[in-house]
């Protein structure tokens, strides 16, 4: 099972209140996280990828075991920590604006 | 007994706020979605409990609301409350924010380009929804003025979304260019008399209009005079910040232009400066009273640099001679030490008699008159800032 830690507006948006679990068959990427993501939470479709060319949106950012995943290609594996659910992937947006 | 609902957008929520027909005490509800901007929240004139918002943020991206219980409880269409959030066949419901852009049939290369703040070309990318305009007649019918501008209609309720990309495409777009907010289509009209004629208003490419239901429009900017673009009366490229039209007589426009305020006789096919004697002739919103077609109301601000009422003096301007002639309605408005704005969506009035006049500032103050503006009242004082105000009148 796979573990995601959603920023807070996205919780309420999602109507969750704590990490989402996630079922994912095959390769664990950030692609294949957010396809199930989305397809379990329909309305989180195009909040954090664009809906069309399912680019990340720039003021989110994508982390797991401490390191950042944002700008690498979507189809690289997550770390087995993560395959394994014993960490979460954390989508966190940027602290900017005040 | 009558009533009233007005509906708030701003900076970080929506709120509803409710009254009977003597418009005194005032219920406060919310902030529904808490934390996002709400640039505009508008109810269906053919179903007056159906309400949609647009909540948006520069980290989520868009997303369209629904109330259906007169902003009680919201939904994203597609996803009734409690229901499963797949349909049948394990389609996807919620996807209430899917605004892509028209590609050219010929090429599927995007439709146009517009002008950059560099002065270069620059590909349509869609931001935000800034004005939601529900059909007067078929409450699954709702218009979405966005910005990179364009017009956007949904015909089953909000759910899905399909560009009249005709607007961009007759020719004018790439002129366009941003706004200091943005290149927003911030006005949406929608003729009570005539179902095939939209008015629409881009900041900065100005007015347009059409006869087919959106089809094909042209630009009806003859008559405007901006002075501090290369070419003043230019057929686009004017910074218009808001247009209201009454609905008994759907040929008579009146316009806040960035400077200026102006009116159309004919459908916007010319305009007429009709500033007359305001203080300022700056602003964002303009309104007309809701009985007598030949009154209206602006709020002059100090200067496109100062972004605040002149002499601190929170005035509002109603001229019953549908312009030129102009008077200050003070009466229990600030007049000293206030330096809010006043947006172009953030002004309304109501159908009572007498007619109310409502707005709201960048301060966070709804101010509400029910006498037609003779005399004001905050109605609430400590709201974020209000980026738009629009009201219902319940039976």
């Amino acid at each position: 099972m796979i573990r995601v830690v959603l920023p807070g507006h996205l919780r309420t948006l999602a109507r969750v209140s704590a990490e989402v679990q996630l079922h994912i068959e095959g390769p664990v990427t950030q692609r294949s996280v957010l396809d199930a993501l989305e397809a379990q939470y329909p309305m989180l479709r195009g909040t954090i990828r664009d809906h069309v060319t399912h680019e990340r949106r720039p003021f989110l950012r994508f982390f797991a075991c401490e390191e950042d995943y944002s700008l690498e290609p979507p189809d690289t594996p997550l770390p087995e920590k993560i395959a394994s659910g014993a960490e979460p992937l954390l989508i966190i947006g940027a602290i900017a604006g005040g | 007994m009558s009533g009233v609902r007005l509906l708030v957008g701003t900076r970080k929520g929506a709120f509803v706020l409710t009254s009977d027909g003597k418009r005194e005490k005032w219920d406060v509800s919310g902030p529904h979605f808490s934390g996002w901007e709400i640039y505009h929240v508008k109810g269906s004139p053919a179903d007056p409990n159906r309400i949609f918002a647009s909540q948006t943020s520069g980290w989520f991206g868009q997303v369209i609301q629904r109330s259906d219980d007169g902003g009680k409880t919201w939904m994203q269409p597609g996803t009734p409350p409690g229901e499963p959030t797949t349909g049948p066949g394990g389609m996807p419901k919620g996807e209430s924010n899917k605004f892509v852009y028209d590609t050219s049939a010929e090429t599927g290369k995007p439709l146009t380009t517009h002008q950059f703040y560099d002065g270069k070309q620059h590909p349509w990318e869609f931001k935000r929804v800034w004005h939601i305009e529900p059909s007067p007649t078929d409450p699954d019918t709702v218009y979405a003025g966005v910005e990179d501008a364009a017009l956007f209609r949904s015909t089953d309720g909000g759910q899905n979304w399909k560009e009249l990309s005709g607007l961009r495409g007759h020719g004018t777009g790439p002129q366009w260019q941003p706004g200091a907010g943005g290149m927003c289509l911030h006005t949406v009209i929608l003729d009570p008399s005539n179902p095939q004629r939209i008015y629409i208003a881009i900041s900065a490419a100005g007015a347009f209009r059409t006869d087919d239901g959106g089809k094909t429009w042209k630009p009806i900017n003859k008559g405007l005079v901006s002075p501090y673009i290369p070419e003043p009366t230019a057929e686009v490229g004017h910074c218009v910040h808001h247009v209201a039209m009454h609905r008994s007589r759907p040929d008579v426009l009146f316009m806040q232009k960035h400077w200026d305020v102006m009116r159309s006789d004919n459908a916007g096919d010319s305009w007429q400066e009709v500033s007359g004697n305001l203080p300022t002739d700056f602003g964002f919103v303009i309104d007309v009273h809701a009985h007598d077609p030949e009154t209206i109301y602006v709020v002059p601000i100090k200067s496109d640099g100062e972004h605040f009422p002149p002499e601190g003096k929170l005035r509002v301007y109603r001229s019953k001679s549908g312009g030129n002639e102009w008077e200050a309605l003070t009466k229990g408005l600030p007049q000293s030490n206030c330096y809010v704005n006043v947006l172009r969506d953030a002004m309304t009035v109501d159908s009572l008699d007498k007619c109310g006049v409502y707005f709201g500032t960048t301060g966070g103050q709804v101010y509400g008159s029910a006498d037609a503006g003779d005399s004001w009242h905050p109605i609430v004082e400590h709201l974020p800032a209000v980026l738009s105000v629009e009201v219902q009148t319940l039976p």
